[in-house]
């Protein structure tokens, strides 16, 4: 079992849980944290050097690493793991926002011992999640990544916390009750044999004994299960109140990591499992998506609190993931899951970035600041780089994910993709015009409330996250064909034959 | 005149009611036990008659009394000891009244 | 061609931006400014060497058998693959346009870098703060707009214009303590972006359709290895493409006209044609030397250049063009009228920038190949050229004279001709080079243009000659403000007005130096819209030249006679038609218009209902549904009372019930 490599991403942090437990002061609890989580992005990134050579010499192997051991035999449950390039992405992203907001939570106050304790468990559930095969331990780290959540937020969290930390668990866990069902739905049509059941994603998959009927039923549930998460519309409440009350690092794990669960369940199992549903049934959610692209962005446009913007522009980011998913097409989901990559990094710094504006000037309201561009120099050139990223300027990785988006979805020609599709396409001018509101209003112009000029920039742990996430974003958007192959290459084997895919 | 078992059921039956009636309306905890222990015996005399009755050849029934009446001396004397440390902390044994212990 | 040398023409400005943007702060004023002019010059050398390679040297790969320039793709490095067809590919296409712009581009920008380590200090030669990041954005812009006009595919395109917009942007919100330049450059962004959303629907369309992002597939054919010539038959199969595909025709125009005229549409967003002119103005907010690079030269030509790029497919679609030449010459009308009653000398320059370019788009317009070789197509390009010398001189000129005076005004400046002579000399002859006068170059490229109208249409032959009189007209009376009106009155605490230091008085020569003499160049020698070199001057219309004379040299006079001295006229003018001088003075009331559609309609009525209704609807539904569930379980809490005896009751009942059922069952 130790023997597979994948195992080290949840054995890792079960470490540096109990590491964590023996910390006695701040220093020891940062030693750990930050040497965690370098462990996992350096895991990361060897997994991803060693899935290139793999690839190279499985070329037609769906998942590779795979490895399966019974857990629970009378219901064939298993602990089953296995990736592909786009779970290798997923745990890239994955380890470097647990860096940077390992970075970001430097001074976390109160009790960073029970903070670290909780996020690390979270991010648990997240590798645990993305490394899993077997549907019943991908729900179970699902929930784990979800529950800490709530106290996160409820305990370190700002505002009307309770209130939002309640909000995103109830609409959660409403989200995972949909999936659960489906979930066991999908279980018990997973084969022709009564006796071979399995939870097993691939066997399932190759077993394609869920009859249309079934899917017309489980796609719906397992999609709006996994889309709760994505903040699909109208679904998507939590996610303003739950970013505005939560710390700084559990919002940039929450919209940089978590919300990728929604969109990556949706693609592994609502439209892996059941792709004549997805392809009867696409026009539904192309529809709530599509609403989520401008609503979102058009949300955005009047909100005055920091956070609020960004988690609104969270829901039109997340809305064309899901958007550019049900497309059904290679170019498209390519793009969706670059776009799931390129909006968790630059969500992350833009959370990052807000959390240390915000734990300076001590209020997030942009009509009560101004001309930070003058006081915090470095930060504001970072705001101005991830607000450049999000509205899509070349370079950055905001504009490959959307172009690779807006191309997959022009390749159908009915004028029902189309429309939408020009729809999602408008979403560009109008991120545009949210962006540069906050970056005129909060870091150009005069210097609002005389206070802020005793302010001072960015201190060196700060300076490390932010950098990080925009070297990061930068490599997406210069080198982009790096990753696409990466994730292309799941796209490209059979999987998509029962509809056609091209 | 054949006694029957009849003429055993009806006053345990009697009892047990009498016992359902009491702990039903009375407040008092102590006459809430009295009705409980009523009941209970009302049942023993039916395992005992049952077993005198139907299986004349087995003890059974009569060991189960005994048991169920050891086993309700040992209950009434934890109740009632949790009722005097009820009385002596609060002055009140009703049990209308004790509803603040649900918190 | 070896590679080397495009390649760094490209990579000297991208180093010299990372060089100056991270380490910028590390390093002294004078230091960056230097850096950075330096780095400017090599780029200028070799990109020169490459346009004298290209047009002279006459490689195999430049020119075929016959003399005809050839398309050569330098490089092309594939960048993301959409699917196997479609990949959008970072390569360097060099052909008389690129060649041209490539020196256009290095040139202005040279003297830019130049020009402003003079000008962004004050009068006691303090450095202006923010002085390393000023020349770290010039690099960025410059590195953008060299890779847009060497795109070999029309997503490279795309990719360098969001660039270059947004390094305008940052130019434009260079002093972003001023409210102002922060919302011009916001504004200029937004409306571009809006621009580029019609250009990227279109770039989608045309690429679905066709299945090539490359221009090489899309206007011309391949004659050798990494060799094209422009070819019509090429415009004609993807013509056909389209013609046959399952719906040919999309609300009463062909699905190509749409392609083409959303792609025209990102033109006019970057080239400020009308409706989508309103940034341009405004973006004067920038320091000048930005508004002469950026704003007059080079990358509001953009959009002339793209139409230039794709000129064979538009010639499928007569529509298109004609949409282009209508678009230009009411913008070009439009922008000559707002210019003549501007006060901002700046903005003067900004409307007859937005003039010129018109010129420049209805020429395109009217370009067919059947009129003297595409005279338009050439002429187009001549006037680029030519304009953007001079007026990259005359910004400079303002720039010099608002540095000297410390306003951008008029009323500020009158009789400036004694205190600054160079200045005054070089601003009078990029004055003449625009009106038209022969033998400065503007002469003989708007010659060209309404020479290529005429043979197109007379009544934009008539319409252009018109525009151009007003040119002459508003130029010269911006300059007679300036320099003559009245003796100019030094206010109190300010020192006198004089020349500026070398560093700026020297781009000023050489741009009116080339002013003088561009006009010479055998243009249609070197850019022709198929290669094929031709002497222009062969067709060289001397009814046409004279009339234009005449018209310029009219629109100069009555500027001489209400503005050479102070007088009442232009005041009796005013009264005279006191609502033309309104509507002209607010430039008619377009940015109203724009700020009513964006704040009372897209703020007021989309963004704060929206808003509203994720709050009140969607979240109280959330609410709701927690409140309900809330207010069940307070309903049913009653039942679990703690209350043992209620509980028997209870269960008493119950089970009796369930007798009494059980029994009726039974029976």
């Amino acid at each position: 079992m130790f023997s597979n490599i994948l195992i080290y991403f949840v054995v890792i942090p079960v470490i540096m849980l109990a590491g964590l437990a023996l910390c006695r002061n701040i220093k020891q609890i940062r030693a750990v944290a930050v040497t965690g989580s370098l462990a996992l992005t350096a895991l990361s990134i060897y997994l991803l050097v060693e899935y290139l050579g793999m690839r190279a010499a499985n070329p037609d192997a769906q998942m590779l690493f795979t490895g399966a051991w019974d857990w629970f035999k009378p219901l064939h449950i298993q602990l089953a793991v296995g990736v592909d390039g786009i779970s290798v992405a997923m745990l890239i992203l994955s380890s470097i926002i647990l860096l940077t907001g390992s970075f970001a939570s430097w001074k976390i106050d109160p009790m960073p011992k029970e903070f670290f304790l909780w996020l690390i468990l979270l991010s648990t559930g997240v590798f645990g999640f993305f490394i899993s095969i077997d549907l019943f331990t991908m729900f179970m780290f699902y929930e784990v990544a979800l529950i800490p959540m709530y106290l996160l937020i409820g305990v370190w969290g700002s505002g009307n916390k309770n209130y939002s930390a309640m909000k995103l668990t109830l609409m959660l866990m409403g989200g995972s009750a949909f999936l659960m069902l489906g979930l066991i739905g999908i279980y018990y049509h997973s084969s022709a044999d009564p006796s071979q059941l399995t939870w097993n994603l691939l066997e399932i998959s190759k077993n394609g004994a869920i009859s249309t009927g079934w899917q017309y039923f489980l796609f719906p549930m397992t999609f709006v299960g996994f889309g709760v998460l994505g903040a699909m519309f109208p679904f998507h409440t939590w996610s303003p109140d739950g970013h505005a009350s939560a710390p700084t690092a559990v919002s940039m794990l929450h919209a940089g990591v978590l919300m990728k669960l929604g969109g990556y369940g949706c693609f592994r199992v609502a439209i892996y499992l059941m792709p004549q549903a997805a392809n009867d049934l696409a026009w539904i959610f192309l529809i709530l998506t599509g609403i989520s692209v401008v609503y979102g962005a058009f949300s955005a446009c009047v909100q005055t609190d920091l956070k609020y913007i960004n988690a609104y522009s969270s829901v039109s980011h997340c809305g064309l993931v899901l958007f550019a998913i049900l497309m059904l097409n290679t170019t498209a989901m390519t793009g969706a899951i670059m776009q799931m990559l390129s909006h968790g990094l630059m969500t992350a710094l833009f959370f990052a970035l807000i959390g240390m504006i915000y734990g300076r000037t001590h209020t997030r309201d942009i009509t009560k600041m101004g001309g930070l561009m003058k006081i915090m120099p470095f930060l504001a050139v970072c705001y101005v780089i991830a607000g450049f990223a999000s509205l899509g300027l070349p370079g950055l990785s905001g504009f490959v994910a959307e172009m690779t988006i807006f191309v997959g979805s022009f390749e159908h020609a009915d004028m029902f993709h189309r429309v939408f599709t020009i729809v999602a396409c408008c979403s560009i001018v109008i991120t545009a015009v949210y962006i540069l509101r906050v970056v005129g209003k909060l870091l150009l112009g005069p210097v609002q409330d005389e206070h802020h000029l005793a302010l001072t920039d960015a201190e060196w742990w700060e300076r490390t996250a932010t950098v990080t996430l925009i070297v990061s974003v930068a490599a997406i958007g210069c080198f982009p064909e790096f990753f696409a192959d990466l994730i292309r290459w799941t796209f490209n084997s059979n999987i998509f034959s029962v509809i056609g895919m091209n | 005149m054949d006694i029957t078992i009849i003429y055993y059921l009806i006053p345990s039956l009697i009892m047990f009611c009498c016992g359902v009636y009491g702990f039903i309306t009375r407040r008092n905890m102590i006459a809430m036990l009295i009705s409980l222990e009523l009941m209970l015996n009302a049942v023993d005399i039916n395992f005992v008659v049952f077993n005198r009755y139907l299986y004349p050849e087995n003890m059974e029934g009569m060991f189960f009394t005994l048991f169920a009446i050891a086993i309700a001396a040992a209950e009434t004397a934890l109740a009632i000891a949790i009722i005097i440390n009820v009385f002596r902390s609060v002055k009140n044994i009703s049990a209308s009244d004790l509803s603040q212990m649900k918190h | 061609m070896e590679a080397t040398i495009p390649v760094l023409i490209l990579a000297i400005p991208l180093f010299m931006f990372l060089l100056l943007g991270l380490l910028g702060k590390f390093m002294s004023h004078k230091m960056a400014g230097i850096l950075g002019t330096a780095g400017m010059g090599i780029t200028l050398v070799l990109a020169y060497y490459t346009a004298y390679l290209y047009f002279f040297s006459g490689a195999p790969e430049f020119v075929d058998a016959a003399g005809n320039r050839l398309q050569f793709l330098v490089f092309n490095q594939d960048w993301l693959q959409f699917y196997d067809k479609l990949v959008i590919r970072i390569g360097f296409l060099l052909d008389p346009i690129s060649a041209m712009m490539l020196v256009v581009i290095t040139t202005i920008s040279f003297m830019v870098h130049l020009y402003s380590n003079g000008y962004m200090r004050d009068h006691h030669g303090v450095y202006e703060h923010g002085f390393q990041r000023f020349y770290a954005f010039l690099a960025l812009f410059s590195f953008s707009m060299l890779g847009l006009v060497v795109a070999t595919n029309i997503f490279q395109m795309y990719i360098f214009w969001e660039l270059v917009g947004a390094s305008s942007y940052l130019l434009i919100g260079f002093y972003y303590v001023k409210p102002s330049a922060v919302s011009a450059s916001k504004k200029a962004f937004i409306v571009t972006r809006f621009a580029d959303l019609g250009f990227l629907i279109g770039i989608l369309i045309l690429s679905f359709y066709t299945g090539t992002f490359n221009f090489t597939e899309l206007t011309s054919a391949g004659v050798g290895e990494n060799t094209f010539a422009v070819s019509l038959s090429t415009a004609e199969n993807i013509k056909n493409i389209f013609a046959t595909s399952a719906a040919p025709v999309f609300m009463g125009g062909s699905v190509l006209t749409w392609a083409l005229v959303l792609i025209f549409m990102g033109g006019m967003g970057k080239s400020a044609m009308l409706p989508l002119h309103i940034w341009l103005p405004d973006a004067m907010e920038g320091p000048t030397p930005v508004s002469a690079l950026i704003h007059a030269a080079t990358m509001v030509v953009a959009g002339v250049y793209l139409v230039t790029r794709l000129f064979p497919l538009y010639l499928m679609e007569g529509v298109s063009l004609t949409i282009i030449t209508v678009v230009g010459a009411v913008t070009a009308f439009y922008a000559a009228m707002v210019a003549c009653a501007q006060i901002d000398i700046k903005r003067v320059l900004a409307f007859s920038t937005i003039s010129q370019i018109a010129f420049m788009m209805v020429s395109l317009g009217v370009a067919r190949p059947e009129f003297h070789e595409g005279l338009g197509y050439m002429a187009s390009m001549f006037h680029l050229f030519t304009h953007a010398m001079f007026k990259a001189l005359l910004f400079l000129g303002a720039g010099a004279i608002i540095h000297a005076v410390g306003s951008n005004d008029y009323t500020a400046m009158h009789g400036l001709r004694k205190h600054m002579p160079v200045t005054h000399i070089t601003f009078l002859i990029g004055c003449l080079a625009i009106a038209g006068i022969i033998p400065f170059s503007g002469f003989f490229s708007k010659d060209e243009i309404l020479s290529a109208c005429l043979g197109h249409n007379w009544v934009a032959y008539v319409w252009m000659s018109l525009v151009a009189g007003l040119t002459a007209f508003y130029m010269f009376r911006l300059y007679f403000l300036i320099f003559w009106w009245k003796e100019h009155k030094v206010p109190q605490g300010h020192h006198q007005p004089h020349d500026q230091p070398w560093t700026m008085t020297v781009p000023l020569i050489i741009l009116a130096a080339i002013s003088c003499v561009a006009g010479f160049i055998p243009f249609g020698n070197l850019v022709s819209w198929d290669g094929v070199p031709y002497d222009f001057m062969a067709h060289f219309d001397w009814s046409v030249a004279a009339v234009s004379l005449v018209v310029a040299i009219l629109g100069i006079l009555i500027a001489w006679r209400m503005y050479c001295k102070e007088n009442a006229l232009p005041e009796k003018m005013r009264k005279a038609l006191p609502n033309l001088w309104t509507w002209c003075f607010h430039r008619f009331y377009w940015d109203e218009l724009y700020m009513f559609i964006t704040h009372k309609i897209i703020f007021d009525r989309v963004c704060r209902p929206i808003a509203w209704f994720d709050r009140h609807v969607i979240d109280g539904t959330m609410n709701g549904l927690a409140y309900v569930t809330n207010k069940a379980s307070f309903a049913i809490r009653g039942l679990q009372s703690g209350k043992i005896q209620s509980y028997v009751w209870i269960y008493l009942v119950g089970a009796l019930l369930l007798g009494i059922i059980t029994a009726l069952c039974v029976m």
